[in-house]
């Protein structure tokens, strides 16, 4: 190799390796100056009203986000009964029963779930539920969210029940022991803590989204104790309060997006710990 | 081994003395409803997915059959008069999605290439878990942040620059009011970053260290072991992560809305306000009165959905392999062409 080439190919080297230094730093830069900053914006507009008391008309000093807090526990937990169940079972289908062309189907329509725009789901849920009951709900919200839930258990249902070892089915089939009874104790018992974590990830994935809600949780100022009223949610009420005009809603909306980080990485936190633990 | 054990089962369940004792009626149909539950939790998905594409189709109707083709080429959006062209929207959708996986892309296989090759060690780990915290981060946040902090930094420092260097050029024409194009794909960028650069490592890591120790035997410098013994091996897979990223862009819509300026126009500039298909979806939807107007935005929420699944197959495609989606197989069609060569 000649060394005027040497020279050439070193350099080249030394270029690329500066490039991909410098992309990665206006990639890592940014990305530690915004966490910095959402966590400083929020906790100086942050403090104790905010999570004890309703929103208030402009003008008025105090007032928060309780009802915005709550609503989003509530949508959270109405996902979780209605998507946990159909979740885990269909993700038990892909993974035990029915033939290679059903499975394929049903993991298909799950892919394709999962990479429509959650607005759509948001449209096709007021489609089906808010128009034909003429109003906005609690229950048409934890629908539409419960269709953005239910893919994410599915996938990661079945990727855990996949890992857990053949033998220990065999051994539990060989005592006679009912399919479903092997399902329910043995295989769903062993894969307990990989679904535990994909449902906690997905849980957290739907805390964040606010396109579905926007049509069918709708917003509300004020508490909600029924299933067919519109609810707020720590979203929805961020997304107000930041395009409104008002500096003090401005300051809120920081406070809100300060919850909902919490909320998610609490999530997020609760999974390494379910995982290191067991590991 | 394990299938043949199910189907036998059956069979020879009276070998349990406890089945003896009591006739197995009682656990057969535990069995059955168990099956059935199972069946019907499967299929809810693809059962609410025929519905899905009926409904919007069904309910896009009359704003089909009034414009038809010309919807898609119109670019007069006014709901008081009652006519409706989505051009604008496409047009937003395509230059911000696409401005934002050049800037992504760009920046994320760099990144990657970095925290697998070329970082020291013990930066890699701290690095990669803040870029899977920052991938938490929801939407509204995005653009919460992207309107207070990002518009007013592009505003300050970013702006002035382009227009003094660059000013020339059409793209960088006009004034700038913050909300805008550039503004909206660079938070996109942002978005679909973190999620671009943990697939791309995951390949980079897959592709086994032997290829690359060869070339480097054969006395390479550092980045020739990559191109010649990394990069070739996961081309098709780059391709589907830009196309995995894409598909994200498009179906972005909250923070979008919040920074793009959603004026139904189209400009060259990209200092100019313009509007998505999922923006104007986010705004009117709850407010449209008029059927047609909600036809017409059925009809842009059908084509977003066709869009973005369109995309997402192709990044399946380019990611797994053609193996997890052969239409041919999954419709029974393999015999037919088995007989056919």
């Amino acid at each position: 190799m000649r060394v005027a080439f040497y020279r050439l190919r070193k350099f080249e080297n030394i270029l690329i390796k500066l490039l991909c230094a410098f992309a990665s730093f206006f990639v890592i830069l940014p990305f530690v100056l915004i966490l910095v900053y959402l966590i400083v914006a929020g906790a100086s507009s942050f403090n104790f009203d905010f999570i004890t008391q309703l929103p208030k008309p402009i003008g008025e000093k105090g007032g928060g986000m309780a009802n915005s807090i709550v609503g989003t526990l509530i949508l959270m937990g109405l996902t979780f009964l209605i998507g946990t169940p159909i979740g885990i079972l269909s993700g038990v289908f892909v993974a035990e029963y029915g033939n290679e062309k059903l499975r394929k189907i049903v993991r298909f329509s799950a892919d394709l779930l999962n990479g429509t725009p959650s607005i759509v789901i948001g449209i096709l849920v007021y489609g089906w539920i808010v128009s034909p009951m003429h109003g906005f709900s609690v229950i048409a919200a934890s629908i539409a969210l419960s269709l953005i839930f239910i893919p994410l258990v599915l996938r990661t249902t079945e990727e855990s029940l996949l890992l857990v070892p053949k033998e220990l089915r065999d051994a539990a089939l060989a005592l006679g022991i009912r399919k479903w009874k092997v399902v329910c104790y043995v295989l769903i018992e062993t894969a307990k803590q990989g679904i535990l974590s994909g449902i906690l990830v997905a849980l957290a994935r739907i805390s964040g989204e606010t396109a579905p809600l926007l049509f069918t949780a709708f917003g509300n100022q004020y508490w909600t104790y029924r299933l067919d009223e519109p609810i707020s949610a720590l979203p929805l009420q961020i997304f107000e309060y930041a395009i409104s005009p008002y500096e003090q809603w401005h300051k809120d909306a920081w406070a809100g997006a300060l919850v909902l980080l919490l909320l998610i990485f609490l999530l997020h936190l609760s999974v390494r710990i379910l995982l290191k633990k067991n590991s | 081994m394990g299938r043949m054990l199910f189907s036998s089962q059956h069979n020879t369940a009276n070998n349990d003395p406890f089945e003896l004792a009591h006739p197995n009626r009682g656990q057969k149909f535990k069995e059955n409803v168990f099956t059935l539950l199972v069946y019907c939790c499967a299929f809810t998905l693809p059962t609410l997915l025929v519905f899905a594409a009926y409904e919007l189709t069904t309910k896009c109707m009359p704003s089909v059959s009034k414009f038809g083709l010309s919807f898609l080429f119109n670019h007069d959006w006014n709901p008081v008069s009652g006519h409706f062209g989505a051009l604008p929207f496409l047009y937003g959708t395509a230059m911000s999605s696409g401005l934002s996986l050049l800037i992504a892309s760009c920046l994320g296989i760099g990144t990657a290439l970095f925290l697998t090759e070329f970082s020291p060690r013990w930066i890699q780990k701290p690095l990669i878990i803040l870029i899977q915290i920052i991938s938490a981060i929801p939407s509204v946040v995005w653009g919460l942040w992207a309107l207070f902090e990002l518009i007013p930094w592009l505003q300050k420092y970013v702006v002035p620059f382009l227009k003094d260097y660059l000013g020339f050029l059409p793209l960088f024409q006009g004034n700038f009011y913050g909300v805008s194009l550039l503004s909206g794909s660079l938070v996109v960028a942002i978005m679909i970053l973190p999620i671009m650069i943990s697939v791309t490592i995951e390949m980079i890591k897959s592709v086994p260290s032997i290829y690359k120790e060869a070339v480097f035997a054969l006395g390479s410098t550092h980045w020739e072991s990559i191109r010649i013994g990394v990069l070739p091996f996961i081309r098709k897979g780059l391709l589907g992560v830009a196309i995995l990223g894409l598909g994200r862009a498009i179906g972005e819509a909250m923070a979008v809305t919040m920074v793009i300026g959603n004026r139904p126009e189209i400009s060259l500039s990209l200092l100019s306000p313009a509007y998505t298909l999922s923006s104007v979806l986010a705004n009117e939807f709850a407010e449209s009165t008029s059927e047609l107007h909600i036809s017409a935005l059925y009809e842009i929420a059908l084509l977003l959905g066709a869009i973005t699944i369109v995309v997402n197959l192709l990044a399946q495609l380019f990611i797994h392999g053609l193996e997890p989606l052969d239409f041919t197989k999954l419709f029974g069609k393999e015999n037919q062409k088995k007989n056919l060569s």
